[in-house]
């Protein structure tokens, strides 16, 4: 298992999703300046060098985080956080990845992306004998602009939309734009957060299902790349390539934001584990 | 335009360049962050691991492979130079002429002095294709992307997105 865990790991750092391929192509079209051009065009050639080589395309392989499905019937739920643990410290020796795990106290390096409470592993019980594992490596630089909101409920989402636009605004090329926002309303402040980055798991250019949200999201995006940033932070029509929105019941008194931005480099691979012990890996 | 350089850089060299313009960079340059800037504001200069006047400090944790008795840089894009803004004033003061990396700095720092470049963010496969060799690293110690890697360049093609001149080209 452990094996499948580190090929997931390797198809995530060294291939872009298609979906997001595209995106950024579709914005190369569209951008005008030759130095927002410099830059796409750096970021599609480092994307293919990454798929054709096998290597890790950004530098900053992440904190890994692993969000599980786990069906209550899978024989190997016991085993798994084992095997994701196992398998970060060979990722790290095989892919290779960049040791990214830093003790709290001391500022020594663990060298292998594993210590307290890395990697992140979020679990959801579901029914069936299946586990499904999305494997999200996240880069520090644009980690560093999340951002949380306990907006009040009168500011409803028109201050989402303003909190929003204004901190991305305010991250300029920090985060490594074109970005794509992840964002959780709802919940409480911790819920909040966790759902702005189980969204960025969805496909770019894939709407939420209520038509509403969708709408919002179109909203933000719209709002966003009206800002100028554009690629790295110099100028131009693309600062965002997408804005994926989850939400969960709030308390009346709370509306909280959760806002995670995501580096052009959206990074991610699926893999599930069939209760014979089969494995599938996508992305 | 675009001008080929090498490193070290003289006062020259960066003074006649220009927000915009695309540098093929050669030559010697220096990784550091956080920690190893720390480091080389915390030690008297002649304990310096590298010759200051004219160096170009690239803000960047590679990802590196072991080979021989060597290493190989697998991966290594910038990092966000924002986070070193406070280290800038002292380290430009030792004749730093240049720094690459991304997001932009404090842009009076340069002035009259050094030059920003910028590499594009995430884009680490395509930026170890302009580095020849690690011809040394120092400060293991402080962990594999903040220690300070001395890495060959050849053509790295850089943007300057801040110069000497108090232009730049972030919003």
């Amino acid at each position: 298992m452990a094996n499948a865990i580190v090929e997931a790991i390797r198809l995530a750092v060294t291939r872009i999703p298609d979906d997001v391929v595209l995106a950024l192509e579709e914005a190369y079209g569209r951008e005008e300046s030759e130095i927002a051009r410099f830059n796409l065009e750096n970021i599609l050639k480092a994307i293919d060098i990454g798929k054709t080589e096998s290597i890790p395309v950004c530098q900053d392989t992440g904190t890994l985080t692993f969000f599980v499905k786990a069906g209550v019937n899978s024989p190997f739920l016991g085993e798994l956080e084992d095997a994701i643990i196992e398998a970060t410290r060979r990722a790290t020796e095989d892919v290779p990845l960049r040791p990214n795990a830093v003790d709290i106290l001391t500022g020594r390096n663990s060298g292998d992306n594993t210590g307290r409470g890395v990697p992140i592993i979020h679990w959801e019980i579901t029914e069936g004998d299946e586990i499904e594992v999305a494997v999200l490596p996240k880069g520090g630089g644009s980690e560093n602009c999340s951002a949380l909101a306990m907006l009040t409920p009168s500011e409803g989402w028109e201050g989402v939309k303003r909190f929003v636009v204004a901190h991305v605004k305010a991250c300029g090329g920090k985060p490594c734009p074109p970005v794509i926002l992840g964002i959780g309303v709802g919940g409480s402040a911790d819920l909040s957060l966790k759902l702005a980055k189980k969204a960025l798991l969805r496909r770019v250019g894939e709407g939420h299902p209520n038509e509403r949200i969708a709408g919002l999201e179109g909203e933000i995006l719209g709002a966003v790349n009206s800002l100028g940033i554009g690629p790295m932070g110099m100028g131009g029509r693309t600062t965002a390539l997408d804005v994926k929105i989850e939400v969960a019941h709030r308390h009346p008194a709370s509306f909280p934001v959760g806002l995670v931005v995501q580096c052009w480099a959206n990074r991610r691979a699926f893999l599930r584990i069939k209760p014979d012990g089969r494995v599938e890996v996508w992305q | 335009m675009a001008v080929k350089l090498k490193t070290p850089l003289s006062e020259e060299d960066v003074l006649k360049l220009r927000a915009g313009d695309i540098v093929h960079l050669s030559g010697t340059i220096y990784t550091a962050r956080d920690s190893a800037h720390r480091r080389i504001l915390s030690l008297p200069r002649e304990e310096l691991p590298f010759e200051p006047e004219g160096a170009v400090i690239y803000h960047c944790g590679p990802v590196v492979r072991k080979r021989g008795d060597g290493y190989e840089v697998v991966s290594a894009g910038p990092t966000t130079s924002a986070r070193m803004n406070a280290y800038l004033d002292e380290i430009l003061n030792l004749g730093v002429r240049g720094i690459i990396g991304k997001g932009g700095m404090e842009v009076r720092s340069f002035k009259d002095r050094a030059v920003y470049f910028a590499f594009t963010g995430g884009a680490g496969s395509l930026a170890a294709k302009s580095i020849k060799r690690v011809k040394a690293v120092h400060w293991l110690d402080l962990g594999i992307p903040e220690a300070l890697w001395v890495l060959e360049v050849e053509d790295f093609p850089v943007l300057v997105a801040i110069d000497s001149h108090g232009n730049s080209l972030y919003r």
